[in-house]
């Protein structure tokens, strides 16, 4: 029962003005895990990492980061945490070699061999100058620089961003080869589903500012179900249908995409006498565009925070 | 052993399946032979840049089939594929792939006897497993 959760919020909420940019957040991480947390642009995850790392006040709510309040870290639980920022925030004027000295000196477990196999990896020679890099190559300093603590949490803000397809690659690399140590934990946002679909145990979906899941990658993927329903002519018109996201009508056939199809939704779908209903699978990003779409129902939580990875 | 597993992401197929199916695959095709390793978790989880815990759960899958077997401290093999599937379940499960050739085929206009001879060329191509050289 008593698992170890790396990260734990209860209604954590944070207002800009009138408008909350996170509201009553209820998310628990487990250590060791993969979490990618996921949203479109302003839904909400900057602000939520923030105040994690007790760079923002919560205007209500509380929450844990390894077991201390976010609202009071000491210094020795940041040393154990690693954060990538959005923004890759360097000063110009150092050099590559001097962040990595300035970074050395708050981490007591810093791996200088690894800082320089990243460097190596990007291409980074330590005598440049940080106001000549490339956004690419300011992306891969400061996941070296994250990265060569072998931190024990690792908080990422859409590292991909900025990337080229080989740099993310290496991006990919690293998280895994993170995960050696089985004591690891992983908290990361994006937007790259080909990146989450690899390395992600856990996805966490934010929806304008509304945690709307919370489970499994795999519980995800199940949970949003394309079916098509065929008719021997037109289909009828639809009656409500629980959980439903979309609906493509063709000629004589209904595609839904639908979250947790379940007996009650095919129930619904047989009343109206198809000739067949069969289930198709969905890929992980035709789930989440269907999922964060405009249209549909929105009040639908997956949630299983005691779930093993 | 002269095979690889490649996966896609962005397919409608999870990636811990992708695994499995193309294990199966390789069994069913000879490409895997009885005995043969197989790359551990954590070897195939950096080759193909996934989670370890995908492989694992594939692997897992494959384990409950019957078809690999981690021997403690030796690494994974390839095992004798014991029927786990009832004829039923095991037709409930090869149906709709015969019906998707068949489709597919139909809609680009292969004749029924063009799809049998079809057919048959890759039954009498295919490899049956390798016997075990003593009976269990």
């Amino acid at each position: 029962m008593n698992k170890d959760i790396v990260i734990r919020t209860r209604g954590l909420t944070r207002y800009f003005g009138a408008k909350p940019a996170v509201y009553d957040l209820n998310l628990e991480v487990p250590r060791g895990c993969v979490f990618a947390y996921l949203g479109r642009n302003g839904s909400g995850k900057t602000t939520t990492i923030r105040m994690l790392l007790g760079l923002l006040q919560p205007t209500r709510g509380e929450g844990a980061i390894l077991g201390y309040d976010i609202r009071a870290l000491p210094p020795e639980a940041r040393a154990r945490i690693g954060y990538l920022t959005e923004d890759h925030q360097l000063y110009g004027w150092m050099t590559v070699r001097e962040c990595g000295a300035f970074q050395s000196q708050f981490y007591p477990q810093w791996k200088e061999k690894l800082f320089q196999g990243i460097l190596g990896h990007f291409g980074l020679k330590p005598e440049a100058r940080v106001k000549d890099l490339s956004r690419g190559e300011r992306a891969g300093l400061c996941l070296a620089l994250t990265l060569a603590p072998e931190p024990e949490l690792l908080i990422l803000d859409d590292p991909a961003v900025g990337l080229d397809p080989v740099a993310r690659r290496l991006l990919m690399e690293s998280m895994v080869q993170l995960t050696r140590r089985s004591d690891r934990t992983i908290f990361f946002s994006s937007h790259q589903l080909a990146d989450v679909e690899r390395v992600a145990d856990y996805v966490a979906v934010l929806d304008h500012s509304v945690l709307r899941a919370c489970c499994s990658l795999e519980t995800f993927r199940n949970g949003v179900q394309q079916v098509h329903v065929r008719f021997k002519g037109a289909p009828p018109p639809l009656p409500k249908i629980p959980g439903l996201l979309q609906v493509f009508r063709k000629a004589d056939e209904l595609r839904l995409i639908c979250v947790r199809y379940d007996g009650a939704t095919e129930q619904a779908l047989r009343a109206l006498s198809p000739t067949e209903i069969e289930q198709a699978p969905l890929s992980l990003e035709d789930a989440f565009i269907s999922y964060l779409g405009d249209r549909g129902e929105k009040s639908l939580i997956f949630s299983e925070p005691e779930a093993q990875p | 052993m002269n095979w690889n597993i490649a996966i896609s992401t962005g397919s409608d197929t999870p990636i811990y399946k992708q695994i499995t199916d193309q294990v199966r695959l390789a069994a069913a095709i000879g490409k895997l032979a009885m005995g043969d390793q197989l790359p551990s978790v954590r070897a195939l989880a950096e080759e193909l840049v996934v989670n370890p815990n995908t492989v694992a759960r594939a692997y897992t899958d494959l384990a409950r089939e019957g078809l690999i077997e981690s021997r403690a401290g030796r690494g994974v093999f390839l095992i004798r594929k014991r029927r786990v599937f009832t004829r039923e379940e095991g037709w409930r499960r090869l149906e709709p792939l015969i019906d998707g050739v068949i489709g597919e085929a139909m809609a680009m206009d292969f004749t029924r006897e063009g799809l049998q001879d079809a057919f048959e060329k890759k039954i009498r191509h295919w490899k049956p497993e390798p016997e075990p050289k003593s009976k269990a």
